[in-house]
């Protein structure tokens, strides 16, 4: 088996189990600490948790996004493009096919690129803003630099080996490698707002809606 | 749509009595007119009738610098500058708190004591209901009188006090140092204690509330605060050996064994004598009450967030209520348990468990016949107050009543009450309502 | 960072601080973190990623020229964190730090969970922190005085009982010189309603009282106080951290309503005291909503005034703006309320921007003007934009239907020479209901 192989398959393997297994895991633990909280779920309210995650699902729906449209435009296309990409990329689309038999729609090509230079454009603002807005360096360190470079990466190697610029066997390692990275970084670090968000928003809009009668955008 | 100011509050630190300590003799069917409201010249800011329904009081405002006390409409003389708090011991006797020529007292029958006070409050009925005890302020230093005698004993604050079934002692939370302003670090010292007939537990600690006697009126608990996070009950200055995060109002069963409501570990367990005694971890508990035989315990507590009812002996009832449950009353066999309950805004009473189906605005305390068999209670619909016995209302309603009371065989009941400008007795048959 | 507030003595934190033993620091801190916290402050922690798009929801950052150092994220940072990343092992510097951020630099408004894109609820951390600093024993001494105030007396203002029954009887009396009929009913079981006030109205503002008598009276409203504990329902032990003297004082308010056997509460102008009796002492005694029905004085002047049982006979004609309190605004949502009560009061009212529940905190809520003179200076440094909103309506009135925000805009007026005075709607409305002459 060569290097290819191994990071194809099994490698592949620990991130979705990983990333599915370090999910579920966290899930459980937080419906079991929440238990404990006693208050937690008995404020949760459906429709107010449901009002506020639709608000802020929104791009432009909030006061705060709405007070910063560069930010708001680059967040909103990064993270579509981050989520979307992956999914319908011809090149994913194959190996789907190939693997489980499985096919869906893929994305054109040159909308696949746009998208995938997208996460890596909005990553590198969110770095420059990082560095040089002083409310955010303040609280940067260097565990939120790396996190950035490690979510742009499998893009930036998928990238270079569409265009194939330069070894191309190479970066499709490196591609799976980071993308497997990515994965099981999720549930282990502040990338984990990839479904807390669900939580604290809903959480968040119950307590300003059902309980204080207001609104939380 | 106001009133006349028609009673008092009771302080809900004591155990809850049944029904009134002195209960009537006369129990012949029909109404009696005690008090013509339109008769009282004036403004009545407040209204008492005695336990047996025999007589009633009213404070009316002649003017806003005169009020007189009438009682049975004879007014007492001389008017007074002030009156408030009217109320009646158990054989019959008026008393209110008054103030004369700038100094205030206690009117007993239309006569003041003789000490008379900067400023005196919160009167406390104990032996039956015949002793009085209050407290006073006199040069800006604080004790408590009682029957119309003083302490000598002064201090710089006192915020409770509690007399012995019998009458014949007084506790207080009293404090003894003087505590420079905003002096955090004094306040940790401890300035405050219980003093017992004037003698001060020689221990100081940050907080004291809710002092009480056992039943035989030799022993004296209190809930004290030993450290900025430490609390227990103290027995006669001694403080138990185990400390809680928080704790509610201690109780006397019939000997010296006292309950406590305490919390560890983010939960509430009921404790005796310094250890737990319910092992169940509740949400809340506190209102502990023991039955009159001292065989059974009871306790509001909560199961869950937003979840309330009563606990017996640790078992809790299997209905819960969602907003309040008031503090439990056991039946005179103690097999009975009842208390005044609220779910989703409206108040009922819940027997065993089982809450009556009519519910309403208001519910005041249950009332327990003698034999147990029966229960009364007032409440309050639309504005207007009716008598419900065992779920079923009354179709008369008042202006107001008062806790109604059973006769020794539980077939007849006691009602006092404001009927339009009437202040009545009724007795009426159980079986009417 | 601001040097001069770092210079701030304060007794209750230094002496304090003092007694403080390593093993002690780390005990507390991981109690706190392990056993009084679950899920809520685990997932905020995990979720927060360090984006700063709360900073701009906070009035101290905003006042203080985009400083880092005050943006809600930051506070955390320099608070939480590093006690969460040390696991309790923290020297005394982060302590004092952490009580001068956490009692001092945020009132816990709650502005910037509504910025937050994951809705993280910062106050609740930075509660968590005094939470912390309290059992640690290092509270600013004069926030501390009166949480111990409210251990003695119940209420905030070592307001004693005889006081308390006595101010009564005279605000009684001077309510009647100008309404004859108007009273203080005290302790009338039964009556339809009971109404709470906090200490600085018998202690300091006693004719607040004696203008909600004439009030009721007018409006005919059936009602009493208690003469005992349990009339006080503000709760500084809730912002101190002292968990425990707030459920004890909170009992103490809901039981004397039960005693009362009144059908629900009104409470003054107060957005602390509302936050302590309906949200946060309920939360701890295990009620999951006020177990009898609770209503801020705006609520209540709404309903009197929209149903006609109160009548206008004359609008204030100065200009006027009004202050949303936070604790009844972004905790209650009675912005609306509130202005349509100002409408009919005043002839010339002119809103702040942003409003509602946007507006922003006083600077004296959630505990700071407590913590006392010391913090003065930095409190009104960190409030220059509420100063700028003010200004900018040109308002004669600053109208404040809480006892914190009246105290704060007071300052604020002061301290930025903006010629303006500050009211209560209780103030405004007994001139607009009084009859006029022949």
């Amino acid at each position: 088996m060569d290097i290819y192989e191994v990071v194809r398959g099994p490698l592949v393997w620990i991130a979705f189990l990983g990333l599915a297994g370090g999910v579920v895991v966290k899930l459980l633990l937080m419906a079991s600490l929440a238990k404990k909280e006693k208050t937690v779920f008995p404020t949760m309210s459906a429709s107010h948790g449901l009002r506020s995650i639709l608000h802020w699902i929104m791009p432009w729906g909030s006061t705060n996004m709405r007070a910063w449209p560069v930010m708001t435009t680059v967040s909103f296309a990064f993270h579509l493009c981050l989520l979307v990409t992956p999914l319908f990329v011809m090149g994913h689309a194959v190996s789907w096919q190939q693997s489980w038999g499985i096919s869906w729609w893929s994305l054109p090509a040159l909308a696949a690129d746009i998208m995938t230079l997208w996460v890596v454009c909005g990553g590198v603002f969110f770095l420059i803003r990082r560095l040089t807005a002083p409310e955010v360096r303040n609280v940067t360190t260097f565990k939120d630099v790396l996190l950035i470079l490690l979510v742009i990466s499998p893009y930036l190697t998928a990238f270079v080996a569409h265009e194939q610029w330069f070894n191309n066997d190479v970066m499709i390692v490196l591609h799976i490698v980071t993308g497997v990275l990515w994965m099981l970084a999720i549930p282990f670090t502040w990338l984990s707002h990839m479904f807390w968000f669900v939580f604290t928003r809903a959480y968040m809009g119950s307590e300003f809606g059902a309980v204080r009668n207001a609104r939380d955008w | 749509m106001s009133g006349p100011n028609t009673g008092t509050a009771a302080p809900s630190s004591q155990n809850m009595s049944t029904r009134p300590a002195n209960g009537p003799q006369d129990w012949d069917m029909g109404t009696k007119t005690l008090l013509d409201l339109e008769r009282l010249d004036g403004y009545v800011a407040e209204l008492a009738v005695s336990d047996d329904g025999g007589h009633a009081a009213a404070v009316v405002e002649k003017s806003p610098e005169e009020r007189i006390i009438a009682v049975d409409n004879q007014p007492w003389e001389p008017a007074l500058e002030k009156a408030w708090s009217l109320r009646f011991t158990s054989d019959g006797r008026a008393f209110a708190l008054v103030r004369i020529d700038d100094e205030w007292t206690i009117m007993v029958d239309g006569t003041p004591w003789e000490e008379r006070f900067e400023f005196a409050w919160n009167p406390k009925l104990a032996g039956g209901g015949k002793v009085i005890g209050v407290q006073t302020k006199s040069d800006m230093q604080y004790s408590v009188a009682v029957d119309g005698k003083l302490w000598d004993a002064r201090f710089l604050s006192c915020r409770d006090y509690a007399l012995s079934p019998d009458g014949s002692r007084v506790a207080a939370a009293v404090q003894i140092e003087e505590l420079p302003e905003a002096d955090v670090f004094k306040f940790l010292e401890g300035t405050w204690t219980v003093v017992v007939d004037e003698e001060p537990w020689p221990r100081k600690y940050l907080n004291v509330y809710t002092p009480i006697f056992s039943l035989d009126g030799k022993h004296v608990a209190a809930q004290v605060r030993t450290d900025a996070t430490d609390y227990t009950a103290a027995i006669d200055n001694q403080p138990w050996a185990q400390v809680f995060t928080c704790i509610w109002e201690p109780r006397y069963r019939t000997g010296s064994d006292v309950l406590l409501p305490v919390r560890q570990q983010g939960g509430w367990f009921l404790a005796q004598n310094g250890k737990i005694l319910w092992p169940s971890k509740y949400v809340q508990l506190w209102h502990a009450c023991v039955s009159p035989q001292d065989e059974r315990i009871a306790a509001v507590v909560a199961t869950a967030y937003g979840r309330w009812t009563v606990a017996v002996d640790d078992v809790p009832w299997k209905t819960t209520f969602s907003d309040m449950v008031a503090a439990p009353v056991f039946s005179p066999d103690g097999h009975k348990v009842a208390a005044a309950v609220k779910h989703d805004g409206r108040w009922s009473i819940a027997v065993d468990g089982v809450p009556w189906m009519p519910t309403f605005d208001m519910v005041w305390e249950p009332v327990f016949s003698p034999g147990g068999e029966s229960i009364a209670t007032i409440v309050k619909e639309n504005g207007k107050q009716s008598l419900v016995v065992n779920g079923r209302v009354h179709s008369r309603s008042f202006d107001r009543l008062w806790a109604p009371a059973f006769s020794p065989t539980g077939k007849q009941i006691l009602l006092r009450g404001v009927d339009g400008t009437r202040v009545i007795r009724e007795v009426i048959a159980t079986t009417e309502v | 960072m601001d040097l001069q507030d770092q210079a701030v003595l304060d007794r209750g934190i230094d002496e304090g601080l003092e007694k403080l033993t390593p093993e002690r620091i780390e005990k507390v801190i991981r109690h706190v973190l392990d056993n009084e916290s679950a899920a809520r402050l685990k997932v905020y922690l995990e979720t927060c990623v360090h984006c700063g798009l709360c900073s701009e929801a906070c009035h101290t950052y905003l006042s203080r020229d985009k400083d880092p150092d005050f943006a809600p994220v930051a506070k955390v940072k320099d608070t939480l964190w590093e006690m969460v990343k040390r696991k309790g092992r923290v020297d005394k510097d982060l302590l004092r730090r952490s009580a001068r951020i956490a009692f001092t630099e945020c009132g816990a408004c709650r502005r910037c969970s509504m910025y937050c894109p994951f809705g993280i609820d910062i106050a609740y951390l930075i509660m968590t922190v005094r939470r912390i600093c309290s059992l640690l024993q290092i509270v600013p001494q004069y926030l501390q005085d009166t949480t111990n105030s409210h251990a003695v007396t119940s209420n905030q203002m070592w307001v004693q009982a005889d006081e308390w029954i006595d101010t009564l009887m005279w605000q009684e009396e001077d309510a009647r010189d100008s309404f004859a009929d108007a009273r203080i009913p005290l302790d009338k079981e039964g009556a339809e309603v009971m109404y709470s006030v906090i200490a600085p109205e018998p202690k300091i503002m006693a004719q607040l009282l004696g203008n909600m008598a004439v009030i009721m009276k007018a409006a005919n409203v059936d009602w009493t106080m208690p003469s005992a504990d349990g009339w006080d329902n503000s709760n500084m032990a809730m912002y101190s951290g002292d968990f425990e003297v707030m459920g004890r004082v909170e009992r103490a308010h809901w039981e004397r309503a039960r005693a009362l056997k009144v059908e629900r509460v009104v409470m003054g102008e107060c957005g602390h005291a509302y936050r302590g009796a309906v949200y946060d002492g309920p939360k701890w005694l295990g009620w999951q909503k006020p177990p009898i029905p609770m209503i801020h004085a705006v609520e209540f002047y709404y309903e009197l005034i929209h149903s006609g049982r109160l009548k206008i006979h004359r609008k204030i004609t100065e200009p006027v703006t009004v202050q949303d309190p936070c604790n009844i605004v972004r905790g209650r949502g009675l912005h609306h309320k509130l202005r349509y009560v100002v409408n009919a009061l005043c002839e010339n009212f002119t809103d702040m921007d942003p409003r509602y529940e946007h507006n922003y905190c006083c600077a004296a809520g959630g505990g700071i003007i407590n913590c006392g003179p010391p913090w003065k200076l930095s409190r009104m440094k960190s409030i220059r934009v509420k100063a700028e909103q003010m200004a900018a309506t040109g308002a004669k009135i600053c109208i404040t239907p809480c006892h914190n925000c009246h105290s704060g805009i007071e300052d604020i007026i002061g301290h930025y020479k903006l010629g303006m005075h500050v009211s209560f709607i209780n103030e405004l409305l007994v001139k607009a209901i009084a009859e006029p002459q022949g």
